[in-house]
C-alpha cells in the first residue's frame, strides 16, 4: 500500500527501535546492555523454529487457541446495520489476550537464564496472565500494581497471590498503571542482573513495543483466517475495532491487516468523563502531544513544562496517560484512525452485551463496544466489523455495581 | 574550556577531590532552595548537581522523588529552574552547575530553546538520565555544539564492549553509578567500586565521579579516594526533606565535603 511514500506500514520498528519519530530507546544506562541482549536474544528467537513450536503448543493446550471468532447475532440485530463479530480473547486462560505476550516473553526469560520476573499491571489482567505463566514454569513473580488499582481491582490481586506471585501497592503518584511501571523500571535497575521485566502492553523501550506485539499479533491472524471460513475465501473485514490503553490488544488485531487497504481501523481511547480541558480521561492520541516517558517517544498526557499528568478512566486497564509508539506513528501517518469513549457510554455497552448475547465483557473491551454501537447503525448489512473482545468482566463487577448503585455486601 | 574543566584542572593542580553535591530546584519552594543553593560554594562544594523536578523520576529512590514532588508542588517550574541559576551566577562565577533530570521537561520545551536558554542562564553541564548513548542525536550532541557538557552514566553493568560508546561523546566528566539500582539506595563499597574506577580510568583522561549511596563523611572520603571525587544526593535532600534550618543543612553539607576533601 504506497501512500507518502510508505511501501508497507509492517516494517516497522527500524533498528532504532523507531516507528518514525515515536518508539526509540530512552533508558537509564544500567538498562541499556539488558535491552540489547534481550534484543539479541529475541531476534534469535524469532526465526527459530523450536521457540514457535513451544508457544504454539503452549497456546493450543495450555491458553486454549485458537479463540473463536464469533458472530454476534442480537447485537447485529439490535444495532440495525453492519454485522459484528467478536474475537473472543476473554476466553482465553487468565481472561484475557495478555497471556499470548506473556507466554512469549516467559520462554525468552527462560533463555535468557533469568530467575526472576517482574511486571506492572492495571486492571490486574497482565499481573494474572504473568503469575499464572510463572507458576506454570516455577519462577518467581514480583508485580507491581499501584495502590489505587489495588483497590478497585480486588479479585485479581487475590489471584495472583494464588498464584503464589508477590503483589507490590504502589503509593508514589496517584497509585495507577503509570506509578506501577515506574517502581517495575526501579527494581528492574536494582535487580538487573537475575531479572527479567515482563511489559504488558506494546510500550516501553525497544524492543519491546514490536516484540509483544508480534506475540499478539496471532489475534490477528487467527482472526483472518477464521472470517474467510465463516464468510467465504478472501473474506476480510471492512472494519476493526480495539480498545487502547497501551495498546496491545488493538495492535495484535490490527497489526496483519496493515497492508490491507480495504481494512478500516480504529482504536477507542478511554474518554474518562470526556476529553475535554478538564483532561479527566486517558486518551493520549486525542489530548495528548509527542513526549518521552517509560523508555519510548509517543503522545503523552502533559502540562506545557512536560510535566506528565494523571489520566482518568474507569477502566484500570487503560489508565495511562502515553499509548505503544506504533499506534503514535499509525495515528500520525493516517493509517488507523482513533477516537475515544466516556465511562458512561463504555457501562452502556457492556450491559448491552450481557443482556443481548451472554458475554459479560471487561471494562476495556467495553469502550471498543461502544464505538461498535455508534458506528454499526450507520453501515449497510453486509459491512463486517470485527471488534477485539480483548478481556472477560469478572474483575469489573464490583466496579460497575458500583456506578449503577448495585449494592454487593450481603 | 567550561567551568566544569577549569574546575577539575584547578582541583588536580591542588591535589584535591572534588566534592559535588546535588539539590533539587525548588525544594521544597523557590527562596529556600536558592538558599541552600547560594551556601553551597561556601560549605565546601565543588559542583553543584542541580535537580530539574519531574513528576516520573524512574531513576530515582524515595528521597528525590518526594523532593520533586515538594518541588512541583510548590510551583516549579522549567522557568524557576534557569531562574534559580541566574539568581545564583548574579553572586558566583566560578562554580560548575550541572543540571541533573530526565529529558521530556527538556524535549517539552523544545531542544534548542532550552540550549540556549541554559547557556545564557550559566548553566555548564547536563545528566539527563534516560539519553544512554543510542539516543544521542536528540540533545547529546546538540549540548556539546552549544558549548554545554553532557556528562555521562557509566554503571557497574558498562562492560568493556560497551564503555567505549558510554565515553565517546561525553565531556567534563564521568559519573560512575557505585551500584546497580535507584538514588539513595545501598551504601557503595569502595572495594567493589575502585576497580571499575580504575578500568574507566584506563579509557578517558576525563575525571570519573562516583555517586549512589554515598552518606557519611567516611564514606565520602572512602569513595573519593580512589576516584576524582565523590557526589552526595539523598543524604543533602533528606536535611532539606525534614525542614531542617538552613545553617544545619550547609554543616551537614560541610561535613560530608570534609570527608571528601580528606581523601
Amino acid at each position: 500500500m504506497a501512500e507518502d511514500g510508505i511501501n508497507s506500514f509492517m516494517t516497522g520498528p527500524d533498528e532504532q527501535g523507531r516507528f518514525g519519530i515515536f518508539g526509540g530507546r530512552f533508558v537509564s544506562e544500567t538498562l541499556m546492555p539488558l535491552i540489547l541482549d534481550l534484543e539479541a536474544e529475541y531476534e534469535h528467537a524469532k526465526t527459530d523454529p523450536s521457540f514457535w513450536a513451544e508457544m504454539d503448543d503452549l497456546w493450543k493446550h495450555y491458553v486454549g487457541r485458537p479463540s473463536p471468532l464469533y458472530f454476534a447475532p442480537r447485537l447485529t440485530e439490535h444495532l440495525g446495520g453492519a454485522k459484528v463479530y467478536l474475537k473472543r480473547e476473554e476466553l482465553n486462560h487468565t481472561g484475557s489476550h495478555k497471556i499470548n505476550n506473556v507466554l512469549g516473553q516467559i520462554l525468552l526469560a527462560r533463555r535468557m537464564g533469568k530467575t526472576r520476573i517482574i511486571a506492572e499491571t492495571g486492571a490486574g489482567q497482565h499481573g494474572v496472565a504473568t503469575a499464572t505463566v510463572c507458576a506454570r514454569f516455577g519462577l518467581q513473580c514480583v508485580v507491581y500494581m499501584g495502590a489505587h488499582d489495588v483497590e478497585r481491582q480486588a479479585p485479581n490481586v487475590f489471584r495472583m497471590r494464588l498464584l503464589g506471585a508477590e503483589v507490590v501497592p504502589v503509593t508514589s503518584g496517584r497509585g495507577t498503571l503509570k506509578d506501577a511501571m515506574n517502581d517495575a523500571l526501579r527494581d528492574w535497575v536494582t535487580n538487573v542482573r537475575d531479572t527479567f521485566y515482563c511489559i504488558g502492553t506494546v510500550a516501553g523501550p525497544h524492543p519491546y513495543p514490536g516484540m509483544v506485539r508480534d506475540f499478539q499479533s496471532i489475534i490477528g491472524r487467527e482472526t483472518r483466517a477464521q472470517l474467510q471460513e465463516q464468510e467465504g475465501p478472501g473474506r476480510l473485514p471492512d472494519t476493526l475495532i480495539a480498545a487502547i490503553g497501551g495498546g496491545s490488544n488493538a495492535m495484535g488485531l490490527f497489526h496483519p491487516f496493515l497492508d490491507d487497504p480495504s481494512v478500516r481501523i480504529i482504536g477507542v481511547e478511554a474518554g474518562g468523563k470526556g476529553v475535554d480541558e478538564r483532561m479527566e480521561h486517558c486518551a493520549s492520541l486525542t489530548g495528548g502531544r509527542p513526549g518521552v516517558l517509560h523508555g519510548n517517544r509517543t503522545y503523552l498526557l502533559q502540562d506545557a513544562d512536560g510535566q506528565i499528568l494523571e489520566g482518568f478512566s474507569i477502566s484500570a486497564g487503560l489508565d495511562y496517560p502515553g499509548i505503544g509508539p506504533e499506534h503514535a506513528w499509525l495515528h500520525d501517518v493516517g493509517r488507523a484512525e482513533y477516537v475515544s469513549v466516556t465511562d458512561t457510554e463504555a457501562l452502556e455497552a457492556f450491559q448491552l452485551l450481557c443482556k443481548l448475547e451472554g458475554i459479560i465483557p471487561a471494562l476495556e473491551p467495553s469502550h471498543a463496544l461502544a464505538h461498535v454501537t455508534k458506528l454499526a447503525p450507520t453501515l449497510p448489512k453486509d459491512h463486517i466489523i470485527v471488534v477485539n473482545l480483548s478481556g472477560r468482566g469478572d474483575k469489573d463487577i464490583f466496579t460497575v455495581a458500583k456506578h449503577l448503585g448495585f449494592d454487593m455486601k450481603v | 574550556m567550561t567551568r566544569i574543566d577549569a574546575k577539575f584542572a584547578k582541583l588536580k593542580a591542588e591535589g584535591k577531590k572534588a566534592f559535588v553535591a546535588y539539590i533539587m530546584g525548588g525544594d521544597p519552594d523557590l527562596d529556600t532552595s536558592l538558599a541552600v543553593m547560594k551556601g553551597l560554594p561556601g560549605a565546601g562544594v565543588d559542583v553543584i548537581e542541580l535537580g530539574m523536578p519531574f513528576t516520573d523520576p524512574m531513576a530515582d529512590g524515595p528521597t528525590i522523588q518526594l523532593a520533586g514532588q515538594r518541588a512541583l508542588d510548590g510551583g516549579m517550574t522549567m522557568d524557576k529552574v534557569l531562574d534559580m541559576v541566574r539568581a545564583f551566577r548574579t553572586g558566583d562565577s566560578e562554580t560548575p552547575i550541572v543540571l541533573m533530570g530526565y529529558y521530556n521537561p527538556i524535549y517539552a520545551r523544545g531542544v534548542d530553546r532550552f540550549l540556549a536558554e541554559a547557556r545564557e542562564a550559566g548553566i555548564d553541564g547536563l545528566i539527563v538520565v534516560d539519553l544512554p548513548p543510542e539516543e544521542d542525536s536528540e540533545l547529546c550532541l546538540p549540548a556539546q555544539a552549544a558549548g554545554i557538557n553532557f556528562i555521562r552514566l557509566a554503571t557497574p553493568t558498562t562492560d568493556a564492549k560497551r564503555l567505549p560508546a558510554v565515553l565517546k561523546n561525553t565531556s567534563g566528566f564521568v559519573y560512575y553509578v557505585s551500584v546497580t539500582g535507584i538514588t539513595g539506595a545501598a551504601a557503595a563499597q569502595a572495594a567493589a567500586v575502585g576497580p571499575e574506577v580504575a578500568r574507566i580510568k584506563q579509557s578517558t583522561d576525563l575525571p570519573v565521579i562516583v555517586g549512589f549511596g554515598i552518606n557519611t563523611a567516611e564514606n565520602a572520603r572512602d569513595i573519593a579516594s580512589i576516584a576524582d571525587g565523590c557526589v552526595v544526593g539523598s543524604a543533602i535532600v533528606k536535611e532539606i526533606g525534614a525542614g531542617k534550618p538552613l545553617a544545619e543543612i550547609l554543616a551537614r553539607v560541610a561535613d560530608l565535603a570534609s570527608g571528601a576533601h580528606s581523601a
